[in-house]
């Protein structure tokens, strides 16, 4: 079992003639990603990368059973192109464009709580099933089909830290970059809520950071219903106040969203804090050794 | 992005949110001139990307002529220090000259927008001319909230709940209303992250007028707003992180010596934090992007250097979908045209790593290639020390 995307996840790619979209889900394919066709306006009734190119969502969701879309649209075009997503009753939308203005963002969120559709991002990595599914942007070759759960807010250090679990022995069952944003589709719970359920997974890696109180969210959750073993690390904590460290929710602001607390507040809650990013993967084989 | 308190002002004006009377100087004449006209008492005001003016002493009001040049003399050129500005502090370039005004009591009023609830929110409060973060831990119970859910945009309801709140009379709830509805306007057509007035004063004629202002905006939706980005002041910000910019560097300076090159925001903090966690300081937080083209490696490393606290430079790439070979003769190439002769410690991780590994220890330069985090962070940490 995983979460979110398997081998039967069936995937539109919109904004799959851009160079980012082509690039992206040529890498999928090769992946193995069942990528059922794409969404260009005015590109419908073409053929890229041997798949069929849709004008709208609709019609690919209609023609295709897609269940899994995937955006890679401008930012400024992206709050548009996942209310179209969710829209059409689609059951997963993952947006990997970063820059999305935020009062997009509030419209999207709001929109996605009267529906069924969940999303996952934007301004994130994607997820990853390994060896089943790639549904983003991450480098395949370095995970691991496994038993590690992981659900992160950022891009390079996921990878970073899937290393770390791959090179300790360990494997993942699924990936999920949740985004790097203040309004994002999905946040910690949302993902430990599919963990939790899924028998697979036995531990779960989260990386956090500063900004918002998210992590502090979870360690409530995790304290009253999360059975596995989490460890947690939250980066910047060298980071000064005020200032957006990249990405957009990447910052201390009001007194609030401070590394130091959202690592003493998971703490007192049971989950185990990794102080040093370089030790990750070595916290989780101690824990599970244990 | 932030804005001066000036520029705020005259977006209030424009969406009819009263402000005292007065301009922006740049000379000590020239803020004469302006309180001349407006007459005495008139009130000095530093304007400068940096709270905590008033307690540096960048506020002042002057009750004469002698005074207001007095003031602005000492005001222009000031330096205003606080834990947003590092030791340097930021550079008084100019100064707000405004009439003074009668004040009977002063609000708190400001629109941010909630991230938990992914919603605006008004918060308002009777001890205005406080910082709001203390207000809020000392009495919690002075703070009055109103989100504003998309599907409603500001109603009536929100402005009349919050005024009784407040304890306003009638004439002063009627100005209220408009008044926050004027500013929640500004708010959604600017696209701004927060729209604060502390305080919002009531006169003795019963006029509501915002003393001071603040406005920042939504840095994704900048592109939509050419009038904005005209108000941008790079005098502001620091010289590194302007030039930065212009590459679509994501570069924050900071007072360390270990200046760090790393792909990817997350990582680029982990790596702050490890720097910290030996004992170590970064001299800034640099993301050079998922991209990583030699030409961008190239104006990373000349900010980089640029530096002179920096003693070591430490590169942190993992490469995932870019080939970490790619990005090792992109150094390479950056390192050799650029003379860089301080020590640079290089971690290259994912695709391709041995061969990345094998064209740095080819190069011939002051590179020590290392393929462990720990042990990258431990040589930079060791290196900076200088021996």
């Amino acid at each position: 079992m995983s979460i979110l995307v398997n081998k039967n996840s069936r995937v539109i790619v919109q904004g799959f003639t851009g160079k980012e979209g082509s690039f992206h889900a040529s890498q999928m394919i090769e992946y193995g990603t069942n990528i059922v066709g794409g969404v260009t306006p005015g590109k419908g009734g073409h053929t890229h990368l041997n798949k069929p190119v849709f004008n709208t969502v609709e019609e690919a969701v209609k023609r295709e059973e897609a269940n899994v879309s995937i955006i890679f649209v401008p930012a400024i075009f992206a709050g548009d192109a996942i209310l179209e997503a969710v829209s059409t009753g689609i059951e997963l939308v993952i947006c990997i464009s970063e820059g999305i203005p935020i009062q997009d963002m509030v419209k999207v969120k709001h929109y996605l709580n009267t529906t069924n559709s969940r999303l996952i991002g934007p301004n994130c990595p994607g997820v990853i099933t390994p060896d089943e599914t790639k549904v983003g942007i991450m480098p395949a070759q370095i995970h691991k089909k496994g038993r590690i759960g992981i659900i992160s807010r950022s891009g390079t250090l996921t990878y970073a830290t899937v290393d770390q679990i791959s090179n300790q022995g360990m494997g993942q069952s699924t990936s999920v970059g949740i985004g790097g944003d203040p309004i994002i589709g999905s946040d910690f719970v949302d993902i430990l809520k599919l963990f939790v359920k899924d028998e697979e997974t036995e531990a779960v890696v989260m990386i956090g950071e500063i900004g918002g109180s998210m992590e502090e969210k979870a360690a409530m959750y995790i304290k009253k219903h999360f059975n596995k073993p989490v460890i947690a690390f939250i980066s910047g904590q060298t980071a000064p106040p005020g200032r957006r460290m990249g990405h957009a929710g990447a910052i201390i602001t009001g007194g609030k969203g401070y590394a130091k607390e959202k690592m003493r507040v998971l703490k007192d809650n049971g989950v185990h804090i990794v102080e040093n990013p370089a030790k990750i993967g070595l916290t989780l084989k101690k824990v599970l050794t244990r | 992005m932030k804005i001066h308190e000036y520029q705020a002002k005259r977006l209030f004006k424009d969406f009819g949110i009263p402000v005292p009377e007065g301009s922006v100087a740049y000379t000590k004449e020239e803020a004469l001139e302006i309180a001349d006209k407006i007459g005495y008492p008139c009130v000095i005001k530093a304007q400068v990307h940096a709270g905590g003016r008033g307690k540096a002493g960048g506020v002042k009001l002057a009750k004469d002529r002698d005074e207001a040049l007095r003031f602005a003399e000492e005001i222009i050129g000031m330096h205003i220090k606080n834990i947003q500005t590092g030791a340097q502090g930021k550079k008084v370039r100019k100064v707000l000259v405004e009439k003074g005004v009668n004040i009977v009591n002063e609000l708190y009023l400001a629109l941010i927008m909630d991230r938990e609830k992914a919603m605006p929110v008004i918060i308002a409060s009777l001890e205005g001319g406080m910082e709001i973060e203390k207000v809020a831990k000392r009495h919690p119970e002075h703070i009055f909230k109103e989100y504003i859910h998309p599907v409603t945009g500001l109603s009536n309801f929100h402005n009349i709940r919050l005024s009784f709140k407040l304890g306003l009379n009638k004439t002063q709830r009627g100005i209220f209303s408009k008044l926050v509805s004027n500013l929640y306007k500004l708010f959604n057509e600017k696209d701004a992250s927060i729209v604060e007035i502390n305080p919002l004063i009531i006169t003795n004629t019963e006029e509501l007028i915002a003393l001071d202002a603040k406005v920042n905006f939504d840095d994704n939706a900048l592109v939509k707003h050419s009038d904005i980005m005209e108000l941008r002041d790079i005098y502001e910000e620091d010289p590194f992180e302007v030039e930065a910019s212009k590459y679509d560097l994501n570069y924050i300076k900071l007072d360390g010596n270990i200046g760090c090159m790393v792909n990817g925001a997350g990582l680029a903090m982990a790596t702050m934090d490890i720097l910290k966690y030996y004992k170590g300081e970064p001299a800034n937080f640099l993301d050079v992007g998922g991209g990583t083209s030699e030409e961008r490696i190239k104006e990373a490393f000349k900010i980089l250097i640029a530096d002179k606290n920096v003693k070591v430079v430490f590169i942190n790439i993992f490469g995932g979908i870019v080939r970490t070979d790619i990005v090792a003769s992109g150094v390479v190439n950056a390192a050799r045209s650029l003379n860089v002769n301080i020590p640079v410690v290089i971690l290259l991780r994912g695709t391709n790593e041995e061969q990345a590994r094998k064209i740095i220890d080819e190069s011939g330069l002051n590179f020590i290639s290392e393929v462990d985090f720990k042990k990258a962070a431990l040589k930079s940490v060791e290196l900076s020390r200088g021996d």
